[in-house]
């Protein structure tokens, strides 16, 4: 009974110690683990120049323009706080829109995201296009809409 | 629910070459396990009865297996 | 749970459950199947891509699940020599390890015409696969040894450093920033799921917990036939009556 109750114990401190230095390490490594930055935190935040970045954040309304018979598109990648222009050739995704959810890896330049890597985000709500339909006509869609922006460190700058 | 044909219910609005490939190969790994344990149990009983045979004076004290 | 630690009580409770667990899988599998790839709408934004979600999201589950049994039941092994504990922990290590293998792929499968990627190094995915390099440390290790008791031991302490990992892939989405999308079911203000989805998705979910009792039994009582088979091999070598 005794040996049994030490060995419990052993791994229960054991488990314990090892939950606290796992929160520990990805407290002081939280910024490699992100997988990307917000636009609040890109511009707000002194990131070393010529680094490979994420930037993820909506895709502005009103903000997508390809030049005439041209392969660059530009648009903005926005947190409803702050916007970053972005510039990109290449593959868009399917469901890469305007209001759409967008993570991109490239450089920033001069306050110009250069994108080599443009990627979708969706939310987490699913539902039939007839319900979508329905919430858009009753003005309820942007309640229901995932929270893009409310992942990880808040958004909204701190004041 | 609409009344969509089958080559449009196999063309998965396009996205079948993403669709089908996922179930097929669920099916395939979760049937292959499950073979496998059946196998593995068959075997077992069969060597078992064999040793219980070749031993008859083996008293199974504890019940079947 | 004490009453089954002695083998043959258990094989007889087992036999018991098999057929029933089987034919629960195979029905809820049906169903979980008509409906997930006949009777259920296509998303308003993912399309028919959507159906990836009712293989992928159960597996997902599973790959927890069957990790949590496992690591728990190769604790009670460890500390309470519970030698049925021992058994449950070998056999949900494969399973387990082909649903997460399951989550991986449908994931990728989903991520590529969606996201526009097969894989990406963000949180989740990442804590996933590390899940899956577990399984199968874990398998590796019970079998690394000549006394099966080391081996088990040894598996019950990687088994257990590794739950760690559970909550970090469910918590992965609200800690970080990622690519993944935030949970759908189990959150706050219930789900974000079109009730005629939900449907498919927990029909699915029940068809591969159904599945899993049902192999778990079917492994177990191998593993303890063999025990029974070695056992009667060793007396047959040393010639005792």
């Amino acid at each position: 009974m005794k040996r049994k109750h030490k060995r419990l114990t052993f791994v229960a401190i054991g488990l314990l110690a090892l939950g606290t230095a796992t929160a520990l390490i990805l407290t002081a490594f939280e910024d490699s683990i992100v997988f990307f930055y917000s636009p609040t935190q890109m511009t707000e935040k002194p990131l070393p120049p010529d680094r490979r970045l994420r930037l993820g954040g909506l895709v502005e309304e009103g903000s997508v323009a390809r030049a005439e018979g041209s392969a660059v598109i530009r648009f903005k990648v926005t947190d409803l706080v702050h916007s970053v222009p972005v510039v990109y050739e290449g593959i868009l995704p399917d469901l890469f829109r305007e209001g759409q959810g967008v993570v991109t890896e490239g450089r920033l330049v001069a306050g110009v995201f250069q994108a080599d890597e443009v990627l979708a985000k969706h939310d987490e709500t699913y539902m039939p296009p007839e319900v979508a339909e329905a919430l858009k006509e009753s003005g309820k869609w942007d309640d229901i809409r995932g929270a893009m922006t409310h992942q990880g460190p808040p958004a909204v700058a701190a004041d | 629910m609409e009344t969509a044909s089958l080559g449009e219910w196999l063309d998965m609005g396009g996205y079948a070459s993403y669709v089908w490939p996922v179930y097929g190969i669920a099916l395939a790994v979760l049937v292959g396990v499950l073979v496998h344990g059946l196998r593995a149990l068959r075997g077992e009983q069969t060597a078992l009865d064999g040793l219980r045979r070749d031993l008859p004076s083996e008293r199974e004290s504890n019940g079947e297996a | 749970m004490l009453r089954y630690a002695n083998p043959n009580r258990f094989m007889r409770l087992a036999r018991v459950l098999t057929p029933w667990s089987a034919g629960l899988a195979v029905l809820l599998t049906a169903a979980g199947l008509w409906f997930a790839l006949v009777d259920s709408p296509p998303d308003y934004q993912q399309g028919e891509t959507v159906r990836i979600m009712y293989v992928h999201v159960p597996a997902a589950w599973m790959s927890l699940f069957c990790y949590v049994v496992m690591a728990v039941s190769a604790g009670v092994g460890v500390i309470w020599k519970h030698p049925v504990a021992d058994v449950a922990a070998k056999a949900s290590a494969p399973v387990g390890a082909a649903f997460t293998v399951i989550t991986l792929i449908s994931g990728a499968f989903w991520g590529k015409p969606m996201w526009g990627a097969w894989w990406v190094w963000d949180a989740r995915l990442t804590a996933e696969l590390v899940l899956l390099f577990l399984y199968l440390g874990y398998i590796a290790l019970i079998h690394a040894f000549d006394d099966p008791a080391r081996g088990l031991k040894a598996g019950a302490v990687l088994a257990l450093v590794g739950v760690i990992n559970v909550p970090i892939i469910k918590f992965s989405v609200d800690w970080w920033n990622t690519l993944h999308q935030p949970a759908s079911v189990v959150k706050m203000g219930g789900p974000s799921i079109d009730g005629s989805m939900l449907v498919p998705l927990l029909l699915m979910a029940l068809a591969f917990k159904a599945y899993y009792i049902y192999v778990l039994l079917v492994k177990m009582r191998a593993e303890i036939t063999a025990g029974k088979v070695r056992a009667l091999r060793l007396r047959q070598v040393h010639g005792t009556a």
